[in-house]
């Protein structure tokens, strides 16, 4: 169930201003309330976008939370890329790459 | 009466949201295809604008995920994404809620329906309003299918959906047009983002524009993710809108691969039956 708190805690970022106030100002007090094992809590606290999309987070959810973290779309897109190198193909959930590398 | 319009589009949020690092050409004749399809459907002088889209985690979640929805609030707003990130200003979009709901109701003797009285738009319904009622003053009545958090819901259900509110909007007086809204094959917001499988789609245009039921259902997920991504998924809202405009045929208005965007960019419609 780790992987639907991680996504859950994201998708509610993406649509609560107020929430993303408080997640910035204080990451653990918003982490708290998320049943999160240790991988998923360091890769959001870090933000680790590439090992999000490694652990399954959907594309549509963390591309968002991408942004708020300040990653333009080639840096979002690369850092997945660099994930791919770094960790092989994505373990859980739809966004298992095709060909492992992407468009050029 | 029946539907005054039904059409097809894309909606994938670099349309708007990457403009600036798109082809001039590529933009100008979008742009262009787009205006043509506003164009018929102002002609088509409808009352309301149902709007198919796949939602994408704005308003739904896996806690309590339907797989159809439907809107019937009196106004909704939108973009729910980072203005800035959608290339679109927030707005309140007009709902129309006593039509809504009739339609809704009317639909729950085939389907089972859920409803929304809150509802936040996201590029899936943003995109295609900044085309085709740049001024907002259109009401929208918002449907979404789930393709997004499996179990899916199955192709022939979605033809069905389409069919029943092709049903309940020609019990009506209101005049009410239809866009479905979405990918055909893409791969978006994954390091595939870009890649399109341009043969797959024209494929999949010819079905839709036959309006053939058989050949457009016949298609299993497994094959759509390898072959379309898991962008293919939102051909659902494409073959609600056939159903909807069930014995019509379709003419494919514009069709252009453009990588910056994730996606073929289409503009389709359907000739009334």
């Amino acid at each position: 169930m780790s992987l639907y708190y991680t996504q859950k805690l994201l998708y509610q970022l993406n649509r609560d201003q107020s929430l993303q106030e408080k997640f910035f100002a204080d990451k653990e007090s918003v982490l708290t309330d998320y049943e999160l094992n240790e991988e998923e809590h360091a890769a959001i606290v870090t933000p680790d976008i590439g090992l999000l999309y490694i652990l399954g987070v959907n594309g549509q959810i963390l591309m968002h939370f991408a942004a708020m973290c300040g990653y333009a779309w080639p840096e979002y897109i690369q850092s997945m890329r660099d994930a791919l190198d770094e960790h092989g193909n994505v373990k859980a959930g739809l966004y298992v790459t095709t060909d492992g590398k992407g468009a050029t | 009466m029946s539907l005054v319009f039904a059409g097809i589009c894309s909606h994938a949020p670099g349309i708007t949201g990457r403009i600036h690092m798109a082809d001039k050409e590529d933009v100008r004749t979008l742009q262009s295809a787009m205006n043509e399809m506003r164009e018929n459907l102002e002609r088509a002088k409808p009352d309301a604008l149902i709007v198919i889209a796949a939602e994408h985690f704005a308003n739904f979640f896996m806690d309590n995920m339907p797989s159809y929805c439907m809107g019937m609030a009196d106004h909704y707003d939108g973009p729910i994404e980072d203005p800035e990130w959608l290339g679109i200003e927030r707005t309140r979009i007009p709902g129309v809620p006593e039509l809504s709901r009739r339609i809704i109701t009317s639909i729950m003797q085939d389907i089972d329906l859920a409803y929304a009285e809150e509802w936040k738009f996201d590029h899936g319904i943003m995109v295609p309003l900044h085309h085709l009622t740049p001024r907002y003053d259109l009401p929208i009545i918002p449907a979404n299918i789930n393709c997004q958090g499996p179990p899916l819901t199955p192709l022939h259900r979605a033809y069905a959906f389409g069919q029943a509110i092709g049903r309940a909007c020609a019990e009506i007086p209101e005049r009410i047009a239809i866009v479905g809204t979405g990918g055909i094959s893409h791969w978006p917001a994954t390091p595939d983002s870009g890649k399109i499988n341009e043969a797959w789609d024209r494929d999949f245009l010819e079905r839709w524009c036959d309006n053939d039921r058989d050949a457009l259902l016949d298609y299993s997920d497994e094959q759509v993710y390898l072959d379309a991504g898991q962008g293919g998924f939102e051909i659902r809202n494409f073959i609600a809108v056939a159903g909807a405009a069930e014995n019509s045929k379709g003419t494919v208005h514009y069709y252009r691969p453009i990588p910056i965007f994730a996606v073929g960019c289409t503009a389709a419609t359907m000739a009334i039956a």
